[in-house]
């Protein structure tokens, strides 16, 4: 129907027929341009986003970082409260926090990647890790609460909260550190194997120093996860309010997050700057634990997926 | 005796290793136990039906009245909200990433999608207090000053980067050969994408959406700030709502004793939670795990 059509209008009138055609094109070429420009529009959009999130925290912030906020307690006042015994628990709590979870976290991701027999087992375990990754993080501070805090009575303790943020990052180091021994050849494998060395001293001699770079990545993003995270350590109950740095893994505590938290619910605007300020601090640190992390990977990373 | 040694090492270095992963069963196990043991607890004092679907939720003052349904509406409108701005947005931003930019300009757009990834939530969260409530309001001045909108729109930047990244890997995963077949019939990149790439991915960006429906819904701490702690059933996005997330926070915030009906009520309203993601993140990762296998 449509060919009939075709050959009359081009045996009769041949330039109707080549506007016509000229003329969807070009409608197609406007669509391709459109949704070229479209693409490029939410880029746009969701770059102008993480600037406006930036400049309004730097502009709300900036004039309040002063050293007085570094050495101060919390206060009731806004002008005398500071951030000394939020950086001290973050501090802590980092080193507590890696301290549990990243030997265990390599070390189940060496198993997974080396060890572990092709049984169907180990396909559970690894789907089990998967969906522990993409539990929300306040369901941990619920087990957090349940187990540390009430069970084994570590109180509102440096400890539950430093145990309870390593269960979250657990699973997350595990895979990011399982990528990085896949990452690892096999011929690398085969060659220490030909030059006689056994199971262990190829995992801990070749493939464990090959994939580092790659585990360390992971491991620090894994980390500076841990130090944003707030709900869970709000569900266990560390305090807002902590006017003295903790000196053992049994005392009370605050971490930076949870002390942003409390300014911004306040509705005083100069909590709200203090908030502000707090979370440039924050970031700062997160920013620069970003920065070695992709230092790392682009350095030092010889094997890549 | 070399040889020995060698079996005591290699051994104990296995042993080791398996506790370890055990380390992650017997978190499940805990998560599960605990949760269920908890929510026991609470369903002998408050009937399971009434809690799925009652419509009064006054869990701190009396009379009590635990029907959960007001935190899930609030739940629902911050998912809703934030999968209706991250997934089309996210779509675009991968569509850019992996068909129109450069080389160069994808080795910069990629760290700074992982920097918006990588902002904590409370962070978040003061940026809708502070920020967008305060724009939202220059529209229309009625509006709360804790409300479901600017919670949704906040939590729709935070799961855009994590949207961004799974649609793009997954149209990097689709084979040159495929989009030049497009391209040798006379389709534009416009069309190549519509109707080669998108269909070919669609399995792995519905994951990459039911996988952010997930982050959406286990999100505490921006929404806790953002949309306040009024629990009712509501039409109206710009009112004050509460999440079954930022329920817990408030219920663990203040000092309710250990064992009475509000400290169990959170673990039921936690139950809930975890079988909602959990269900959502079965789904998403099968999805990714099958397609990756027919794809490559």
């Amino acid at each position: 129907m449509s060919g009939t059509l075709a050959k009359e209008s081009m045996a009769a009138k041949p330039v109707i027929q080549s506007t016509k055609a000229s003329r969807r094109v070009s409608r197609r070429k406007l669509f391709d341009r459109c949704f070229y420009r479209l693409c490029q529009f939410t880029v746009l959009l969701a770059l102008m986003s993480l600037v406006t999130l930036i400049g309004h925290i730097l502009y709300e912030g900036i004039s309040w970082l002063k050293i007085d906020f570094f050495l101060n307690f919390t206060s009731r006042f806004a002008e005398q409260a500071g951030i000394k015994a939020a950086i001290f628990g973050s501090v802590w709590v980092l080193f507590l926090t890696s301290a549990f979870a990243v030997p265990l976290g390599v070390s189940a991701a060496i198993f997974l990647e080396e060890y572990a027999p092709k049984k169907k087992w180990v396909e559970w375990v690894q789907i089990n890790i998967g969906n522990l990754a993409g539990m929300p993080s306040i369901v941990y501070g619920l087990v957090g609460l349940a187990v540390f805090v009430r069970y084994f009575n570590f109180e509102r303790s440096l400890l539950a909260g430093s145990l309870t943020l390593g269960l979250l990052i657990l699973p997350i180091i595990i895979i990011s550190s399982q990528e990085a021994i896949k990452a690892v050849p096999l011929s690398l494998r085969e060659a220490a194997y030909a030059l006689g060395a056994r199971k262990w001293q190829v995992v801990f001699g070749q493939v464990l120093p090959a994939s580092l770079p790659g585990i360390l990545t992971g491991v620090i993003l894994s980390i500076s996860r841990a130090i944003g995270e707030t709900a869970p350590l709000i569900v266990i109950g560390a305090l807002s309010f902590v006017a003295f740095t903790p000196v053992s893994i049994w005392d009370e505590f605050t971490v930076l997050p949870i002390q942003i938290y409390n300014w911004a619910s306040k509705p005083q605007e100069e909590f709200h700057h203090l908030a502000a300020a707090a979370i440039i601090v924050l970031l700062v640190l997160l920013f620069f634990m970003n920065f070695i992390a992709i230092y790392l990977r682009q350095k030092y990373q010889r094997y890549k997926l | 005796m070399k040889s020995f040694k060698n079996l005591v090492i290699e051994k104990s270095i296995y042993l080791i290793l398996l506790f370890s992963v055990m380390i992650t069963l017997v978190t499940t196990a805990l998560v599960i136990v605990l949760l269920g043991k908890e929510s026991i607890e609470f369903f002998k004092q408050v009937p399971v039906f009434s809690f799925l679907f009652g419509t009064h939720w006054q869990p701190l003052i009396a009379p009590h009245s635990f029907g959960v349904l007001p935190l899930v509406c609030g739940t629902l409108w911050i998912v809703l909200g934030s999968v209706a701005i991250a997934v089309p947005v996210g779509l675009l931003v991968a569509v850019y990433l992996s068909e129109y930019a450069s080389d160069q300009l994808r080795s910069y757009l990629k760290p700074m999608l992982e920097l918006l990834a990588g902002i904590p939530t409370v962070v978040y969260g003061y940026f809708a207090l502070s920020f967008i409530t305060p724009v939202l309001k220059w529209f229309n001045p009625d509006i709360e000053i804790f409300n479901a909108a600017s919670g949704a729109i906040v939590v729709g930047i935070m799961i855009l980067p994590m949207i961004a990244s799974l649609c793009d890997d997954a149209f990097r995963a689709v084979p040159g050969s495929i989009r030049e077949g497009g391209y040798a019939l006379g389709a534009n990149t416009f069309e190549v994408i519509k109707d080669i790439l998108i269909p070919a991915t669609k399995s792995r960006i519905g994951a990459a959406s039911v996988l952010a429906i997930s982050r959406a819904i286990g999100e505490t701490m921006a929404v806790t700030l953002a949309a306040g702690a009024t629990a009712r059933l509501t039409a109206d996005p710009f009112v004050s709502v509460q999440t079954m997330t930022s329920y817990i926070v408030q219920v663990t915030m203040g000092d309710t004793p250990a064992g009475g009906v509000e400290y169990l009520s959170s673990f039921a309203v936690g139950t809930l939670l975890f079988l909602m993601t959990l269900i959502m993140n079965i789904i998403g990762n099968q999805w990714v795990f099958k397609s990756r296998i027919r794809l490559v």
